[in-house]
């Protein structure tokens, strides 16, 4: 282990900007990506849950 | 092969026909070259040193302008059904309307190449290579953007999406066609990059058509 | 024989596919994790300072494993594409289209990487060596994928026409990466020479695989997570999907 203290880590020897700047852009869009897909997956579940309940609702009301 | 030259005909006749569609690429081409030195300065040197790329790119968007034509009005008026259900293989068909289409958008600026050359103060032998380069790269770009203009046809936007496609593809096109002008103008061989451009044109011309063919084949289904 | 042929046509089906998938999700983001988690250990912690460009070099943990995840998921995309215009198989299809968003999204961490590891080593945020634009370019060929897709409507026909594209994308990789390298040689300018790379050291040189290892996990969790959503999407008018979504 190279780093004495915790603020030498973050300080990356003077690379600071370059390294975290790397490491964090991968890591909001890699994390904002999967969010995103699942977004996606429930708005379309949600779509055809509300399209079955609807459907359900007019055959109740046909055989009434 | 008399399905081939029939259709190159009838290309070449509709085109003679509507005059101004052929002349908007060759003006476009004419314009955009002569707009660089304004733009960049009358310095001799610096223009000659940029003169291939310039015009080379001038070329590539020229040919682009005419790209959604190729398929366009025989799509809507039908035609190109009539063609998937002839009995010539389509592909010849096809193979017919990229050789007009090259005819009409890219022999022009081959010929208008060296005059325009002249604007840059390039000498009799750099402005043959800058020919011979085109004469080889020209037909390349009508075929790798017959494919493009076989997907994006009757699509959304179309024209914006295929210069989308195409340009990225054009590329190796750029880099040998411009790159031949270059090296001679340094005094370095430029066999090389003529031989590349023609066995990409080699290539292309024995796949370019059968992609086109399948893609319009997609679009007519 | 047989019966195989069978099993495999049967995932091939949107229908078994979809909840083989939400099986599988779980443990790629597992194994995400874990290779990621070692990596990154690696990363920080284990790899030495370099002689040469100091701790700036760290990027390579993460520049490296986008640039061959950008690379390699076109190849796959490609591949699913092309089995799915031959075939006429959907699941293919989906597939090809739902790792196109990953592709682009790793291309343009690799372009954004380099040019926060060329700005301290080179002096310039961007040079035009042949890697860099060979990288610019395939993440122009993931945009033109993904915009042909999104403007047709008829998903059959977009299907076909991306798997077209995909194809000719693919067979123009090689010439595009031969072309733009001559290119550069030819223009060797700049004083800035990429090969003169620090010679590897095996800790390094884990670290790189273990996060490559993690960015592929990644890749494919995510890709099966968007398929999920497009079969539905595309399957929505059938039977089994209204069951599926009880």
């Amino acid at each position: 282990m190279q780093w004495n203290s915790v603020g030498e880590f973050f300080a990356m020897g003077g690379y600071a900007l370059y390294v975290w700047g790397s490491f964090g852009a991968c890591a909001i869009l890699l994390i904002a990506e999967p969010f995103l897909a699942k977004r996606r997956l429930k708005q379309i579940r949600q779509s055809l849950i509300r399209e079955r309940l609807a459907d359900e609702l007019e055959s109740q009301q046909r055989t009434q | 092969m008399n399905a081939f030259f029939a259709t190159v005909r009838r290309d070449l006749l509709l085109a003679m026909r509507r005059k101004s569609e052929v002349l908007t690429a060759v003006f476009f081409f004419v314009i955009v070259t002569s707009l660089f030195p304004l733009g960049i300065g009358p310095e001799p040197v610096l223009l000659k040193k940029i003169a291939p790329g310039i015009l080379w790119v001038a070329a590539l968007l020229a040919t682009l302008l005419g790209l959604p034509r190729l398929f366009a009005a025989d799509h809507v008026d039908g035609t190109l059904e009539q063609m998937a259900l002839s009995p010539s293989p389509l592909g010849l068909l096809v193979a017919g309307k990229i050789l007009a289409h090259w005819l009409l958008c890219g022999l022009p600026l081959v010929l208008l190449a060296p005059v325009l050359g002249l604007q840059f103060d390039l000498d009799a032998s750099a402005l043959g290579i800058l020919t011979l380069a085109l004469l080889l790269g020209t037909p390349l770009l009508s075929l790798i953007g017959a494919i493009g203009a076989a997907l994006t046809l009757g699509v959304r936007g179309g024209g914006v999406l295929l210069a989308l496609l195409v340009l990225p593809l054009y590329i190796p096109a750029l880099i040998f066609g411009a790159g031949a002008v270059e090296a001679h103008i340094a005094g370095l061989d430029v066999g090389g990059h003529l031989s590349l451009l023609a066995a990409m044109l080699v290539l292309a011309a024995f796949f370019a058509p059968w992609a086109t063919t399948a893609a319009l084949r997609i679009a007519l289904e | 024989m047989r019966q195989s042929l069978i099993q495999w046509f049967k995932f091939a089906s949107p229908q078994s596919f979809y909840p083989l998938a939400g099986r599988m999700i779980p443990w790629f983001w597992a194994a995400a994790a874990v290779f990621g988690i070692a990596g990154l250990w690696i990363s920080f912690f284990v790899a030495p300072t370099d002689a040469q460009q100091g701790e700036g070099y760290r990027i390579i943990f993460v520049h490296v494993p986008a640039s061959w995840m950008s690379m390699f998921i076109y190849v796959v995309m490609a591949f699913w594409a092309g089995r799915g215009l031959a075939l006429n198989t959907r699941v293919s299809a989906m597939m090809a289209q739902s790792l196109a968003p990953t592709g682009a999204l790793m291309a343009a961490l690799s372009l954004w990487t380099g040019a926060l590891w060329g700005k301290p080593m080179w002096g310039a945020w961007w040079v035009w060596d042949a890697r860099l634009t060979s990288e610019l370019i395939l993440f122009f060929l993931y945009l033109g994928f993904m915009a042909l897709q999104a403007a047709i409507d008829d998903p059959r026909r977009a299907d076909k026409a991306g798997a077209i594209l995909a194809l000719v994308g693919v067979v123009n990789i090689p010439i595009i990466y031969f072309s733009v390298k001559w290119w550069n040689t030819l223009h060797q300018g700049s004083t800035i020479n990429l090969n003169k790379a620090p010679s590897m050291a095996q800790t390094m040189l884990w670290g790189m695989l273990l996060m490559a290892l993690a960015f592929w996990m990644y890749s494919i969790a995510v890709a099966l997570m968007r398929v999920r959503a497009i079969i539905l999407e595309r399957e929505r008018h059938t039977e089994w999907v209204k069951h599926a979504v009880e």
